[in-house]
């Protein structure tokens, strides 16, 4: 099965977030993984436990590189994780 | 400008310190996500791809100078330094904190602002020609109407849960300017058989993935009935529009399905219940809206300033952004000058919080305080002696604002695409800003002349593609961009419908194809013939075979 992570935004300011082994994080590398289609549920079960600091977690399909990175395969996945393409200096890509 | 009576000014209080407790009960988790969406999105805010997006109301397109600066103050304390001026005369913010959204409603609440009605099911903020009040071609100012329909609409109660989404729009002038007959209701200022100022009403156009082009379905409607009326096909609607499919609900729908002359008959005998009841407006309430529009002090002035002349023929860049940007005013010395939101390669509709300040000044220093939005996604200073239009197109120039586009292939409407939107299937701010950056060479543009280019990023239409004369929708296509182009749409008083063209083009060859179809037309025009004229004349297959060949 493809690799999958669980993704969501954060309550309070709206940013973009990915579900870790014990927490949220803005870096999708990360991110926790699920090889499995029971460990996607699992990992959304715990997303799910969290409604009262994210909105709206889903799972979504990554690709993990040689050096260990995670990119997502939808091109709006990959956005989430930078940022406009029309406005580099704004969203995580400026960092 | 209208200004908030203790009625208005407690309302929009009142909904910033429920939203405010609201917010606060999402955050200590007393509310779910479940309960609160509904609520955030009655205040505007919505969740984007990257963050929450706050959508303002700007009431038909109006600005004042104040207004205008405490946008600029939004932009750059709560967000992130600009905001995106919409299709619809409003303005969003992209990065604004859910924490901060109540102190951001209560700011705009102190300029009479809010978000109150830009989501929903509702009747959304009403919109105008951006020329209101100002143009030569206008029989009466609209917004006098705008404000009457804005107080009848906001919170009214039995329309807050319609089966879609309404949009109202209302022209003065003969040439439409607010694209009336893509919307729910279009309203057109006409005079009766006495000379008195009534309405002609059309209902059922939109957009969206079953665009059509609204019906006629009252000649003329007297002023005083106006509410009333509206009242009555805003219950024909609720009562028998489709609730079952959120696709089929909106009134198009229902005015489609059953036709025209049956929903006049219902909306008729709904009004014959309610017409002299209490949405009868009284002469009285009529001129205390109308009083708030009274015109600014205009000087008197020449028709003909020669220093104006003289300036044009100095100065040739100058010369070419009134030829592009500024328009007839109903007074005589005075003009309308349009600011171009549209530099070439940027993004259409967005403006810094340093060029919204610097237009609240100009406003003030040459235009009455006075600014308006126009649903294209540029900025407006509706009065503007003559002789100032140098020091203002000096000034623009200053900011980078003097983009001399406006009405031309450069001025291109685009939604925020899925670089900013979540139901984007593909982005259209690059597609704009490619196309604005091939054609940017002003002898070039303005040898084209006039045409419109409208890109929406998905099925909504956002970026009213279908009534471009030339549109382009960002579809998926097996999870890349492709860009579908429809040609002959058109949003003036002459509304239609663009035609696909054939198949669609991938992103790296879509501003080709746009070239083809321009160079297309230039070959085959007559005399000062504009696009759609040539295109209307010969039809879609010189374009086709430009595009595809002949086979």
């Amino acid at each position: 099965m493809a690799l999958e992570i669980i993704t969501a935004n954060r309550l309070g300011d709206g940013l973009v977030i990915f579900l870790t082994a014990d927490g949220w994080s803005a870096r999708i590398d990360e991110a926790a993984v699920s090889e499995s289609k029971d460990a996607t549920a699992a990992l959304l079960a715990r997303a799910e436990a969290d409604a009262g600091l994210v909105v709206g977690p889903y799972e979504i399909t990554v690709e993990q590189q040689p050096d260990g990175s995670l990119h997502p395969v939808k091109y709006r996945e990959a956005l989430r994780t930078r940022g406009p393409s029309v406005r580099t200096d704004l969203g995580y890509q400026a960092a | 400008m209208y200004v908030y009576d203790e009625l208005d000014r407690g309302l929009v209080n009142e909904r910033v310190e429920e939203f405010r407790d609201q917010v606060s009960r999402r955050i200590s988790g007393e509310l779910t996500e479940e309960q609160f969406r509904p609520l955030r999105l009655m205040n505007g805010l919505y969740l984007q791809l990257h963050a929450y997006m706050l959508r303002v109301a700007v009431p038909y397109g109006v600005l004042s100078s104040t207004q205008m600066r405490k946008l600029a103050r939004i932009a750059r304390v709560y967000d992130r330094g600009y905001g995106h001026f919409t299709t619809r005369q409003n303005i969003q913010f992209n990065w604004p904190k859910l924490e901060e959204t109540p102190d951001i409603l209560a700011e705009l609440a102190e300029v009479e602002m809010h978000a109150i009605q830009t989501s929903g099911n509702c009747i959304r903020n009403t919109t105008a020609d951006q020329f209101a009040g100002a143009a030569a071609d206008e029989l009466e100012d609209p917004r006098i109407w705008c404000e009457i329909i804005r107080q009848w609409s906001t919170f009214h109660p039995e329309f807050t849960f319609l089966p879609r989404k309404f949009k109202i729009a209302v022209t003065g002038a003969v040439s439409d300017r607010a694209a009336i007959k893509v919307h729910d209701i279009g309203i057109v200022l006409v005079q009766g058989a006495d000379g008195e100022v009534g309405f002609e009403i059309w209902a059922g156009g939109g957009l969206g993935r079953t665009p059509m082009i609204a019906k006629k379905i009252r000649d003329f409607l007297p002023a005083a009935d106006l509410l009333s009326y509206l009242e009555a096909m805003l219950r024909v609607y609720n009562r028998f529009g489709r609730r079952d499919n959120k696709y089929k609900a909106r009134i198009k729908i229902l005015v489609h399905e059953i036709g025209a002359d049956a929903y006049r008959d219902a909306v008729e005998a709904e009004w014959a219940d309610i017409r002299d009841g209490a949405l009868a407006l009284p002469e009285q309430e009529i001129s205390r809206i109308r009083e708030a529009f009274t015109p600014p002090a205009f000087e008197v002035l020449d028709t003909a300033s020669t220093a104006f002349e003289a300036r044009k023929f100095e100065d040739r860049g100058f010369a070419r952004w009134v030829a592009s940007n500024v328009r007839r005013h109903k007074v005589a010395g005075y003009a309308i000058a349009n600011i171009s939101l549209k530099p070439a390669g940027g993004i259409p509709g967005d403006a810094t919080a340093e060029q919204m300040d610097a237009v609240a000044d100009y406003a003030d220093r040459w235009s009455f305080g006075e600014l308006r939005v126009a649903h294209e996604q540029n900025l407006v200073l509706p009065h503007v002696r003559q002789d100032d239009l140098y020091d203002l197109w000096l000034a623009l120039g200053s900011v980078e604002l003097d983009a001399p586009n406006i009405g031309t292939l450069g001025d291109i409407i685009a939604c925020p695409g899925m670089d900013y939107c979540s139901l984007a299937t593909a982005r259209s701010i690059p597609i704009a800003q490619q196309i604005s950056e091939r054609f940017a060479d002003l002898e070039r543009l303005h040898d084209i002349g006039s045409v419109s280019l409208n890109i929406s990023g998905c099925i909504n239409a956002c970026g009213h593609h279908h009534v471009g004369n030339i549109g382009i929708l960002g579809v998926d296509k097996k999870g890349e961009e492709f860009y579908q182009v429809t040609l002959g749409g058109q949003a003036d008083e002459n509304a239609s419908i663009g035609k696909i063209i054939g198949p669609g083009f991938a992103s790296d060859a879509i501003v080709d194809a746009i070239e083809t179809i321009i160079e297309t037309y230039l070959s085959v025009r007559q005399d000062d013939e504009s696009f759609i004229g040539t295109l209307n004349r010969l039809g879609q297959t010189p374009f086709k075979e430009a595009l595809y060949g002949t086979a």
